[in-house]
Order: C-alpha cells, then structure tokens, then sequence
C-alpha cells in the first residue's frame, strides 16, 4: 500500500477553548510520506493543534489544508475519510469491546469492501494484536493497547497519522517496539506527525521539528539539528 | 519557627499516588513557585495546602495550626486564600459586589460594616487594575479581566500566604507582563505568594523560590536558575535522554575551553 499523499500545510492558525485562546498564528507544513516531531513543554499547545487539525476544536483564524482540501473547521469524520486520522494521548481504546471491534470501529467510516483484508494486512504487521484479537481491549498492557490504536487508526487508511504521546508511561523496550512499527508505516508512504514528550525519541524519529511555547512555534528545524540546539531546552525551561 | 511549612504529605487517590512525601517550607514574604510536568502533583498540593483535601499522610503547619484540622470554610479566616484554575466568580453579580463579598465573608469581615467592604472592594479593584469594569457582571468580564477578579476575591479575604493557580493561562504576552506586574504589586504589599504556572519565564522571572514535583515527587528546590540547572529536572521536562545528551555535550564544550586554556591556539 502505498498512501499518495497530499502535504498538510496549516497557515496562521489560532485556536482555543471558549474564551481562553491556546495557539497563536501557528504555520507548519508536512510533506507528503514525512514525519515531523511536535515538542514543547506542557501547556504549550501541542494536543490542541493535532485537536484543531483534527476538528475538535474551533479554528478561529487561519486554515489547515491537505493537498487541495481546505479541512478548516471541517468536522472530524470528514478530516478522517481525507486521511487525516489521530492516535489519541491516552489511547482512548473502547475497553470494554474486543480488540477486533477496536480495529472495525476504525474503519466505521469505509463501506468498500477491503476492510476484511486491511484487518489481515495489519494483523500481520502486529502480530502481538493478532494474538490478543479477542481479548477485550481494557485488559491489555500498555504497550499492546498503544499497538490496538495504531491498528485502529491504520483501519481508516490515512495518509497522515497524528500521534499524541505515544510513549508516554511505557517501558523504553516497549517504545522502542512501537518505533519499529511506525518505521513500517512510514515506508508505506503514510506521513507521521508525532509529539512526543521524550524529546530525544522525537528528534531521533523524525526529520523536522517544530518546538511550541506558549501556543506559537519558537523553533522549527530539521531535528539532527535542533538535537544539538540548547535553544530547545530553553523553550521547556525558560532559561 | 516556619511560616507556612508543608511536612512529609502524601495524597492517595485509589491507586493513583499523586503526592509522595513532599516537605518544603515557604519563607514569609516569599514568592515560592510550584512547577513540574502535568500530573506532577502541583494542583493536588495547592489543595492541600489550602485545605480542600486532607492528605493520607504527612501534614500542612501554619500559625501554629495544622491545616486538616481547620474547617475547609475556615481556611482563609487563618489567612490562607486561594484562586482556581477555573475561574469562579459569582456570574450574576457585578464585579465590585463580587469582591465585597469576600471582603464580607472572609478574615476581617465581622469587624467590616457593609459600606466598608464595598470601599475594600473599590481598594481592591484599583490595585488588580479592575476599577474601569466595577459595575460590569463579572461573566461580562474579558478573560484577563477574570483572572484579575480572581485575584481581587481572593485578596478581598485579608490573606497572609495566596495561592494562585495558573493566572496567567491563556493571556497573551502584554497580558502576562501586565500579570507579573500585578504578582510583584501583591507581594510587596506583604502577601506571601505560592504560584503554579506552565509559563517558564514568568515562573523564573516572579519566583524567590521554586519547588519542583514530578510525578508526585519533589525533584528539586532552590533559587530559579538553580532549579533549571538541575539535571533532574532538565530529565523531568525533557526525557532523560536528552537531557544526557544536553549535560554530555556542555561536559565536552567545557573540557574543550579549558584544553584551549592549557594551549592556546590548539584546538582553534
């Protein structure tokens, strides 16, 4: 499978919540097949920009667009049929379903007739999941559950993923895993916008970096390079 | 004796150890910040601290009291108040009678007549910078307006130590200087300050002191540039990793200056 891709190009884009506004003016862009690393402290704004690319919050100005789509302020189904699919912080599995109806509800949009043979194609990428099919998803590890929401975000057939602390509270052994499974989609020509809390995991994964402070990019860069840039720790600590 | 001293406190929520034998004393006149990554505890600890929660072990000091002990409605008559990350004002009263409420109910109340506190009240709203919207209701106010509120009710209950959780979220820059500048008029005004922010700078900027937690721990302690500088919590906030390879880096930077310093010219 390979996912020709459009490129995202988000352009002056604020957002927020209510009346508390949390980005300010955010331009990045990813190209098709790319995978790009989101950093910065907490607070900074990295889970609501994947929110305001995702449409589950309100753009107040500036778009977000995939290839010749405007996705501004699209709702959030629509920004999945284009290709553009998340893997929540969190995970956000239905814990009470199996992990088979977890993958079927990522493709809860499609109605082609592929779904059937996409269950099989990532069940053989995951062989892990293949082995836990029917276990409910709320009783597996953290590391088996991260892999049901890739499974489940791969069953929409994106182009570009958007990965929300995929690391977070798993074992090194157990990112590392995780790694060698993104490395696999990425070669399949899907796009990974990743952010990361362990910044060294995200500058090693990706080619390009944008560092967010206080909801505006401060830092962009091709990561070899921002991996040597003591700028990067002054954006988490002030100093 | 301390002032305001935090003992040994632990919070358990089910399983969750969200506090884990913090100790840290806050030195009277103080600006002591609270900073670690989310879900470090530091939101947990200002409720401890103000008595919302009763924490499973270890304790809370002040005035000779300790703060599990006092009826949470208490709290602020022994001098302690608090603002809330979310904003609470009274939506239907104007901004003014908002503040005279507190200036009403809280430590110096009973000794207050009615016009007293509306004239605490007006005293209050000068010095937030609220004076211009007084007859506004406060759900009419603009979000710097309402943290700003915030403040004013909290100060309205006559506190020794206030605790202010993330003030300045969601301001923007000119906003977060005009916040800064409203901490500092506190503070000099002889109120002792326990702040929780995300923003770094302001965090570095306003503290006299800053505490670190992580993952319920406390990590760290000291002046600003000390905490920053600490391998612990560079590891907190950035992943151990990279935070070694940061130290690795500046160790080889260092070792490069001074081999220049022994041959000039050398390593040129």
């Amino acid at each position: 499978m390979i996912a020709t891709g459009a490129a995202l190009a988000i352009e002056g884009l604020s957002a927020g919540y209510a009346d508390t506004q949390v980005l300010w003016d955010v331009s990045l862009r990813i190209e098709p097949g790319e995978t790009i690393a989101l950093i910065g402290s907490n607070g900074a704004g990295k889970s609501s920009l994947l929110a305001a690319i995702s449409g589950l919050i309100r753009v107040s100005s500036g778009t977000v667009r995939f290839g010749e789509t405007d996705l501004t302020n699209h709702a959030p189904d629509r920004i999945v049929s284009a290709g553009v699919v998340q893997v929540p912080q969190g995970r956000r599995l239905f814990n009470s379903l199996s992990v088979e109806e977890n993958l079927l509800m990522g493709a809860f949009l499609r109605n082609d007739k592929e779904v059937k043979s996409d269950v099989e194609r990532i069940l053989n990428l995951l062989p892990r999941i293949r082995e836990r099919y029917d276990f409910l998803a709320g009783r597996l590890s953290g590391g088996e559950q991260q892999q049901v929401a890739i499974a489940r975000a791969l069953m929409a057939r994106p182009k570009m993923l958007l990965i929300d602390e995929m690391s977070l509270g798993l074992a090194p052994v157990l990112v590392d895993q995780l790694l060698e499974i993104l490395k696999t989609i990425r070669e399949s020509g899907v796009a990974i916008m990743m952010v990361e809390q362990d910044v060294q995991t995200a500058l090693e994964f990706s080619t390009r970096a944008y560092v967010l402070e206080s909801g505006r990019v401060t830092i962009s860069g091709p990561s070899a390079e921002l991996l040597d840039d003591p700028q990067v720790k002054r954006a988490y600590l002030g100093v | 004796m301390s002032f305001l001293r935090i003992e040994n406190v632990g919070m358990r929520f089910g399983g969750l150890q969200a506090l884990d034998d913090v100790s840290f004393e806050v030195a009277k006149g103080s600006v002591l910040g609270l900073i670690g990554p989310n879900g470090s505890g530091k939101t947990t600890m200002m409720n401890v601290i103000s008595g919302v929660y009763k924490p499973s072990a270890g304790r809370v000091q002040f005035a000779g009291k300790t703060i599990a002990d006092v009826r949470t409605h208490d709290v602020c008559k022994l001098g302690i108040a608090r603002t809330f990350q979310i904003v609470k004002p009274f939506a239907s009263l104007t901004v003014r009678e908002n503040v005279a409420v507190g200036a009403m109910y809280g430590r110096e109340g009973s000794k207050r007549s009615t016009q007293q506190s509306f004239e605490r009240s007006q005293e209050l709203l000068e010095i937030v910078g609220l004076a211009r919207v007084g007859d506004k209701a406060a759900s009419d106010l603009t979000i710097p307006d309402r943290k700003r509120l915030e403040v004013a009710k909290a100060l309205a209950l006559d506190p020794d130590v206030l605790l202010l959780d993330e003030v300045m979220a969601g301001l923007n820059a000119t906003e977060v200087d005009e916040a800064i500048d409203l901490i500092r008029t506190v503070n000099a005004r002889g109120v002792t300050l326990i702040i929780v922010e995300h923003l770094m700078k302001a965090i570095m900027s306003v503290s006299t002191s800053v505490v670190v937690l992580a993952e319920g721990k406390k990590i760290a302690e000291g002046l600003p540039h000390e905490v920053v500088a600490s391998p612990e919590v560079i590891k907190a906030y950035l992943g151990t990793r990279f935070a070694e390879r940061q130290m690795q880096l500046d160790e080889i930077k260092r070792e490069v200056q001074l081999a220049r310093e022994v041959e000039p010219g050398a390593h040129a």
